[in-house]
């Protein structure tokens, strides 16, 4: 029942993008057409659901005051977390890099599909973001991390592919000449971030 | 490039990185960077101007720092080498924080880690820093750092202002208002409100400015 409340939290309440706007660099400059915006979403599912565990791990191993008295005792006073964010962009830089050249290998339907989206979504801040709410929230274990990596993952998608769809739709309406573009964009947000905020209290 | 050294520190050209990003060439409403973290943080303003200066300090050393390098970095690992950089700027600028204004630190929270991520810092360093000199890269990352600060504190000014009636924590609307019937509008509290505040940002520049209107 956890998993599934963490993972409803993930999408709707504390969607990535209504609530703390990250990754909203490619939201906005990917979110031309819906197919575009599919396969950047699917790719940040993808890269979220492996790198948040995989920090949970590096966090709670070898970052955390005291995780590492696995060691030995005299290793149990040692708190590395100052380093948490160097760790983090690094792990998240190489896993890409793997995931990317795996993808091509053993899925190459799939790696045409995500294309160049997955080298983008190494700066994309919703990934960064997701290890290090990861880090702030202190999930009990790693199967809570990769459900809410998995979440916001999607919450991601579903944020993406809609102001895709809508945007595709508005193209033909008389929006006045300097909100075209990116200004409307905005505010079309902003509405739909007020309707998601309509979930807020849901609890499984 | 070879005769800099006989420019002046702040010739003509220079001036103009310092200022384009200010107006034309804002980083935020123009070249659409770094909006991540811009909104999330501008409920207040103190919080929005320690970020904005946190952002020009990690951008304007980053320019520099890779600047200087490169000419000695191969291009195939660039993107390793400034993340790493700017994630140890970062690093520092995260413990100033906690050690001076632990308060504002505590509410900026994973905002501060997200500087890494932030698309001006990597934006700049691949569009300019790679190509220029430390002064001129200085100056740019001193001007797009200004010019997302820009952006930030006015959307905190008026999101404090209209939400909690108060700016940098002071209370600045009467209480006589409240008592004739005056609401703070609990709204631009909400994240959804930063959104449509740079919005409408964005259409008073570009009502003003008719070059930047999109086709």
């Amino acid at each position: 029942m956890e998993y599934i409340n963490i993972f409803v939290k993930g999408i709707f309440i504390e969607n990535m993008i209504f609530a703390y706007f990250l990754g909203m660099c490619s939201y906005l400059a990917v979110s031309k057409t819906v197919k575009t915006a599919t396969g950047l979403g699917a790719a940040v599912i993808f890269v979220l659901g492996i790198t948040v565990p995989i920090n949970y791990l590096l966090e709670n191993y070898i970052l955390k005051e005291g995780a590492l008295s696995w060691l030995g005792s005299e290793y149990a006073t040692i708190d590395l977390s100052f380093l948490s964010f160097i760790m983090f962009i690094a792990v998240i830089a190489a896993i890409v890099q793997l995931v990317e050249m795996s993808v091509e290998k053993f899925a190459p339907a799939l790696y045409g599909a995500l294309g160049i989206f997955l080298p983008l979504i190494a700066v994309n801040c919703a990934i960064l973001g997701g290890a290090l709410f990861m880090q702030e929230r202190q999930y009990a274990n790693v199967g809570e991390a990769t459900v809410f990596g998995l979440g916001s993952g999607v919450g991601w998608f579903l944020a993406i592919v809609a102001i895709a769809a809508i945007r595709e739709k508005i193209r033909y309406s008389n929006v006045p000449a300097p909100l075209k573009g990116l200004g409307i964009t905005f505010i079309i947000t902003g509405l739909m971030g007020i309707a998601f905020m309509s979930f807020m209290g849901i609890e499984l | 490039m070879s005769t800099t050294a006989a420019e002046p520190l702040f010739s003509k050209k220079n001036k103009k990185l310092l200022s384009d990003p200010l107006n034309d060439n804002n980083p935020i409403t123009v070249q659409v960077l770094g909006i991540c973290s811009a909104l999330a943080i501008t409920v207040q303003l103190k919080q929005a101007v320690v970020m904005a200066l946190s952002v020009i300090a990690v951008v304007a050393c980053s320019n520099v720092i890779i600047s200087l390098i490169r000419n000695m970095v191969p291009n195939r690992v660039r993107i390793i080498v400034q993340l790493v950089i700017v994630a140890a700027l970062v690093i520092l600028v995260d413990q100033i924080l906690k050690a001076f204004v632990y308060d504002v630190s505590k509410q900026l929270s994973v905002f501060v880690g997200l500087i890494i991520t932030n698309c001006i810092v990597m934006g700049r360093l691949e569009a300019f820093a790679l190509g220029n000199k430390p002064w001129p890269s200085f100056l740019d990352g001193i001007g797009n750092g200004l010019g997302y600060g820009v952006i930030l504190v006015i959307v905190a000014f008026f999101r404090e202002l209209l939400g909690s009636g108060k700016i940098w924590g002071f209370k600045l609307i009467p209480n006589s208002f409240y008592e004739a019937g005056y609401f703070n509008n609990g709204l631009m509290i909400l994240p959804p409100m930063a959104l449509i505040t740079v919005g409408i940002i964005i259409w008073v520049q570009r009502s003003r400015n008719k070059k930047l209107i999109e086709k």
